[in-house]
């Protein structure tokens, strides 16, 4: 033992495994099939440069796009029953469940926070499609919940992201039941007059697109999402024909009168900013008309 | 019977068994009076002994038994001046959810039932019971209009699923689901809803978020059809078994779970076996079920079916 050992040779390893290469610096894009460089996708809102099409991004990214600034207070989801039928597949839930939750650092599928988008005060519940597909079971019901009630108590809008495959099997009809739960949890924020907002993005299927996603007072959509809510081959192979082009995109549901907008994402905060602008309760009022 | 399930087999022998000894008997002028009321005593013993421990697997098979009673089978039994009401006003009649007023125990009362139908003609008519948007947009107006007339709701819940098409998402399944289910929520009439076989997953609650869930005995309810979460998680349709065990479907598991309030008994050998018996038993079910509403007003019975689901999931099982 020297100094060399004791001191030199970590301080070289630090270096050299600070060097070490993201195995993602380059992506290929979905939609053209592009190579992106990851630096220019994270600076360009991980929208493909050359097709426009729009990746999925993790609940952390898309809470920083849309507040000002990104700057959000995130809140503890609340505590439910982890894996309540005790689930097993060819892999115990509870083993899925965990690892997911050490790979996002998160105790389930959804994150929620508070901050400002256009000045004006939001709460935002954003899906992480990566946790276990996105999938709503017992925790992201009692999310949501939590969530309208923060939008309550702040007196502001409440802004859903989904970003799901839909229920999570593996809680079997317990995930059922969070499709009226979820829209209770939307009904506690318009009945004390305040916006219930969906921005719809890729993908929103199933359970979730049933319930919480398609009760919005506005529904936004981002280019090319699919959202439906039976799947594509599950469709396919009970037609026994091939589905229309752009078939449960974002921008077919738009055309069939089911979103408001579909919004580019470089575009999203300024939309729901200005919508924030004319629904929140601090709006500018009219001088009131001499009586 | 025409129709016999696998795990049935051993009965059925007997009851052909039993037919041939009292066709003999006819033509010879045989007594067999004792053997053949032996072979009967047997057949019920086996019967019992089956259907007293149906793996949820074989439940799946009972609750989509071709010979089970249906939604119009039970409205026919225990409804009397019906009269069916039709489309969603917007685009069209969906036949896979029906629907009308009727008299039930000498109320009126509105009922919604999806509908599988019983011989090929019919359950092409129905659409094997599972729905598009205007048969969730017809159960909201109704339950709308029960609304405006005080009436009790009644849903009989049997369907696979929403119907999985290209014209069906063109016109919204999804909304039209999630509509539903917040139309459920919002009545201020007692809400009581039947599963009387196949609970199947978005298609079911659209109709089932109310006051009193009931289940017969032998129903199945659940998120996904068991063979559709083989394939997602088990990789094969094989494992279709398993997932019936691993996804609590169960009318019993759904009680522990605190998803249905009340088991209703099934005639023995399940309700394929004795349909009238098994209308009986349902229709006094519903009606106790209502009788329990009396006294409570539109606000409170609101309140209380939406604390019920938000209570759901939350205390142990």
């Amino acid at each position: 033992m020297n100094w060399l050992t004791n001191f030199v040779l970590p301080k070289i390893r630090a270096v050299v495994a600070k060097k070490e290469v993201r195995d993602n610096l380059w992506q290929k894009c979905p939609g053209c099939e592009q190579m992106l460089y990851y630096r220019e996708l994270e600076t360009n809102l991980h929208v493909c440069r050359n097709c426009g099409h729009h990746l999925r991004i993790g609940a952390l990214e898309r809470l920083k796009i849309l507040f000002d600034e990104g700057a959000f207070e995130r809140s503890a989801l609340p505590e439910v029953l982890a894996d309540p039928l005790r689930f097993r597949d060819r892999r115990r839930y509870l083993d899925r469940l965990r690892e997911a939750q050490a790979n996002f650092g998160a105790s389930d599928a959804i994150a929620v926070a508070s901050g400002r988008i256009g000045g004006v005060p939001a709460v935002v519940a954003a899906f992480e499609f990566g946790f276990l597909g996105g999938s709503m079971g017992l925790a992201v019901g009692e999310a949501m919940l939590a969530a309208a009630d923060l939008a309550v108590k702040n007196e502001c809008a409440l802004i859903v992201v989904p970003a799901s495959g839909g229920a999570r099997m593996q809680e079997g009809v317990l995930s059922l039941m969070q499709m009226p739960r979820t829209i209770l949890a939307a009904d506690r924020v318009k009945e004390k007059g305040l916006p219930y907002i969906v921005v719809l993005t890729d993908p929103t299927t199933g359970g979730v697109s049933a319930s919480l996603a398609m009760v919005g007072d506005l529904i936004l959509a981002e280019p090319g999402a699919q959202i439906g809510f039976a799947g594509a081959r599950v469709i396919e192979e009970t037609i026994r024909e091939k589905l229309p082009d752009g078939f449960q995109r974002a921008e077919y549901l738009y055309e069939h009168g089911m979103v408001d907008l579909v919004v580019p994402r470089h575009e999203l905060a300024a939309v729901l900013g200005r919508l924030l602008g004319h629904l929140h309760k601090g709006r500018p009022q009219a001088a009131a008309p001499a009586s | 019977m025409a129709n016999f399930l696998d795990f049935e087999r051993p009965v059925a022998e007997l009851e052909s068994k039993i037919r041939e000894l009292r066709h003999l008997s006819s033509e010879n002028n045989l007594n067999i009076a004792d053997e053949v009321g032996r072979l009967e005593k047997e057949a019920a013993r086996l019967l019992r002994q089956i259907y007293g421990r149906l793996s949820p697997w074989q439940k799946v098979q009972v609750a989509r038994h071709p010979e089970r009673p249906h939604a119009l089978d039970y409205i026919r039994a225990f409804v009397t001046d019906f009269v069916p009401l039709a489309g969603d006003r917007a685009f069209a009649e969906d036949a896979a959810i029906v629907g009308g007023i009727g008299r039930f125990r000498g109320t009126s009362v509105v009922l919604i039932g999806t509908e599988k139908g019983s011989d090929t003609e019919e359950r092409l008519k129905h659409n094997f019971g599972m729905a598009r948007p205007e048969g969730y947009r017809k159960a909201q107006r109704l339950m709308r209009l029960a609304d405006r007339f005080g009436l009790p709701v009644i849903t009989l819940v049997d369907t696979a699923g929403a119907y999985p098409g290209v014209d069906a998402e063109a016109r919204g399944q999804a909304e039209a689901i999630a509509r539903a289910i917040e139309t459920c929520l919002d009545l201020r009439v007692p809400l009581v809803a039947a599963i009387i076989g196949e609970g199947g997953s978005g298609g079911a609650i659209a109709l089932a978020a109310a006051n009193t869930v009931l289940m017969l005995e032998h129903a199945i309810y659940s998120v996904i059809s068991p063979e559709g979460c083989a394939s997602i998680l088990w990789r094969t349709g094989e494992a279709a078994r398993e997932a019936a065990e691993a996804l609590n479907l169960t009318a019993e598991d759904l009680r522990r779970l605190g998803v249905i309030d009340r088991i209703v008994e099934e005639p023995l050998g399940g309700a394929h076996r004795h349909p009238d018996e098994a209308c009986r038993k349902l229709g006094e079910a519903l009606e106790a079920a209502l009788l329990s509403f009396r006294g409570q007003d539109g606000e409170s019975l609101r309140r209380r079916r939406r604390d019920k689901y938000l209570a759901i999931g939350r205390r142990g099982f």
